[in-house]
């Protein structure tokens, strides 16, 4: 019973890769709806998928961790909260590229990532989980009790950052997010998605489902388990933050909610909701979510007694989620 | 001295009752092995549904001595209502992975929140004067206890050592225990697993909601006081040792005390210092202060 934390996990559901013709077809037009969306729809639902597309990066990473490495991490949102805050502070300090931004973000990210993921990654299973959530509560607490660095529950407002090469003078907000910053993002999601492609398929990628399936065995053949977990954790943690800097965009504020625990169990939730063991679910899994989330908002104002039911019905009959309703023969990351 | 009294009776107060929500905790993960995200939940809604049962004792005006037994009853009943339907849902996953088992118990955590929302409302809820009809024990002149946090404290005693009677000394208890060490033996010596576990979740989910109504008198109810209690519960039983009811109570008392302690000396590391704790046996004793070793 005790031994529990400290065995590989095992038995996430595996199956042979089978590479159809058009397995390709899905992803595709997935991404062409996405390019396509602000002139299908109203502006209020073209910023809602500029929040989808950097919920989409943070999961794309929260996956490497969980659908590749096996390791739940139910901290993950504090990842966002050190994005958001980036912005913030940056924002305030009349520094508004956005290209910097982002890679202050990434580098925040990775000074936090390194230690948290020295200690995180010792344990697995459900240790791994409990040792994240207390790492994420951390950062709340100070985010939600140290007013005057952070804002207190307030939080800090942020101003709207722009793209080096982009002029936004002539637009109003709502343009700004679903014209050019809109297809910034997008090419960012695209270039994200790509470099995450080319992890999990690089010999990292197979080393990591090596991990999964079987530590010991992974040891045996001379794959460096700690090695590629800490790498793994850093990777979450930088899509993490770059997820976390778009999401607060739309928003303007960064607040302590943000790295509360069930915003890290809401991340889990959509990338169970979209498909763990595929490597595109995640990214329709934030998608379903935000819009299924903002419908059901509007409509009831018990939408969390639907998401939980729907969730427990993911969890029984669908763990493979939408991404294996649509496309069951396709699991990339198995 | 005088705050260091206070601090001493805030804090026991608050672990006592953190106590028995980390109790359910553990005797739930340590039987069927799944750690219970809504062990918080359930604690809300015992806390709601103890308004609802001490409103409606103070309408039919019985005596301030029967308030106790009111508030348990109604975290008993409430018990033996959610308990078995939820073991039976839970049942669907104990074979499966426990990532599963702890996103199942998410999706609860989640309907929970609304559930509790529509039946009493999104604001804080809150009984006055109960907890002052119970009266103070002044120790000095300007050092005065509450009694009702000691009448909670002493509950709180029984309680636990009634749940150790229970797991020692009955027939029951011992099929409990041995089910927790192997339950595939058991099974095999005829132990009827269904029932231990419909039993353990009730009894577990039934210390949630007594720990719930029993702080209604003195704290308002609100709807993340659910979410809010779960990661204390969690700092318990990483701190004393998952699934070790010895190391539920120090746990507690670590809590609670380092809690009451920062709230009086520096609000701002109220949580903080739990979560450094945390992390600090997590790294130096990874199976927590009482946790068997492997």
């Amino acid at each position: 019973m005790t031994t529990a934390g400290l065995e590989p996990s095992t038995s996430i559901p595996r199956s042979s890769q089978s590479r159809s013709k058009f397995g390709y077809v899905i992803p595709a037009v997935g991404f062409s709806l996405i390019a396509a969306f602000p002139f299908i729809a109203g502006p209020h639902y073209a910023i809602l998928m500029f929040s989808g597309m950097g919920f989409a990066i943070a999961l794309l990473g929260l996956n490497l961790l969980f659908g590749f490495t096996g390791l739940l991490s139910f901290g993950h949102a504090m990842f966002l909260a050190i994005g958001a805050y980036t912005t913030a502070y940056l924002t305030a300090a009349k520094i508004g590229n956005l290209e910097i931004i982002l890679l202050t973000a990434a580098g925040v990210a990775i000074l936090v990532a390194v230690p948290i993921g020295l200690l995180c990654i010792r344990y697995v299973r459900i240790y791994f989980s409990m040792l994240t959530l207390a790492f994420s509560m951390l950062l709340y607490s100070f985010l939600y009790k140290f007013y005057p660095i952070t804002g207190g529950d307030e939080g800090l407002r942020i101003k709207m950052p722009r793209p080096a090469l982009f002029d936004f003078s002539s637009l109003d907000t709502v343009g700004i997010l679903t014209g050019p910053l809109y297809y910034y993002v997008f090419a960012l999601l695209l270039l994200l998605t790509y470099a995450m492609w080319r992890i999990v398929s690089s010999p990292l990628g197979l080393g990591l489902r090596a991990i999964r399936e079987n530590q010991q065995k992974a040891e045996y053949l001379g794959v460096n388990v700690q090695r590629n977990r800490l790498v793994v954790f850093v990777v979450a943690g930088v899509y993490g933050a770059i997820g976390g800097v778009i999401i607060s965009i739309p928003v303007g504020l960064a607040d302590p909610s943000l790295a509360y625990w069930v915003q890290s169990g809401n991340l889990v939730f959509m990338l169970l909701l979209g498909g763990y063991t595929n490597f595109f679910g995640p990214i329709l899994g934030a998608v379903v979510f935000i819009f299924f989330q903002d419908q059901l908002m509007s409509h009831t104002e018990y939408w969390r007694l639907t998401f939980g039911i729907l969730l427990a019905l993911i969890v029984i009959f669908f763990p493979n989620g939408l991404m294996g309703i649509i496309d069951p023969r396709r699991r990339w990351s198995a | 001295m005088i705050s260091s009294i206070n601090i001493l009776v805030s804090g026991v107060f608050s672990a006592a009752v953190l106590f028995l929500v980390s109790a359910g905790l553990q005797i739930v993960f340590g039987v069927q092995k799944i750690v219970n995200l809504a062990c918080g939940s359930f604690y809300a809604i015992g806390a709601y549904f103890g308004i609802t049962a001490l409103s409606w004792a103070l309408r039919l005006q019985l005596p301030a001595a029967l308030f106790i037994p009111v508030l348990i009853a109604s975290g008993l009943v409430l018990a033996l209502v959610l308990g078995p339907p939820i073991e039976r849902l839970l049942r669907s996953i104990y074979h499966r992975d426990e990532h599963f088992q702890l996103l199942l118990t998410f999706a609860l955590v989640l309907m929970f929140e609304d559930i509790i929302r529509m039946f009493w409302g999104a604001s804080p809820l809150q009984i006055n004067n109960v907890y002052l009809a119970f009266g103070e024990l002044r120790l000095a002149p300007d050092l005065t206890i509450p009694n009702y946090n000691l009448i909670v404290i002493a509950v709180a005693l029984a309680i636990s050592l009634g749940f150790g009677w229970f797991l020692q000394a009955t027939r029951f208890g011992k099929m409990v225990r041995a089910t927790a060490e192997n339950a595939s033996i058991c099974e095999a010596l005829c132990i009827d697993l269904r029932k231990v576990y419909a039993v353990v979740f009730t009894l577990g989910v039934a210390l949630g909601t007594i720990g719930g109504a029993l702080v209604i008198p003195a704290t308002a109810a609100s709807l993340d006081m659910g979410v809010e209690l779960i990661v204390d519960a969690f700092a318990v039983v990483i701190i004393g040792g998952l699934g070790s009811m010895p190391g539920a109570l120090l746990g507690a008392l670590v809590v609670g005390l380092t809690r009451a302690a920062a709230i009086w000396l520096y609000p701002e590391f109220e949580m903080l210092a739990i979560y450094v704790i945390v992390i600090a046996v997590l790294i130096l004793r990874p199976r927590g202060l009482l946790g068997k070793a492997a």
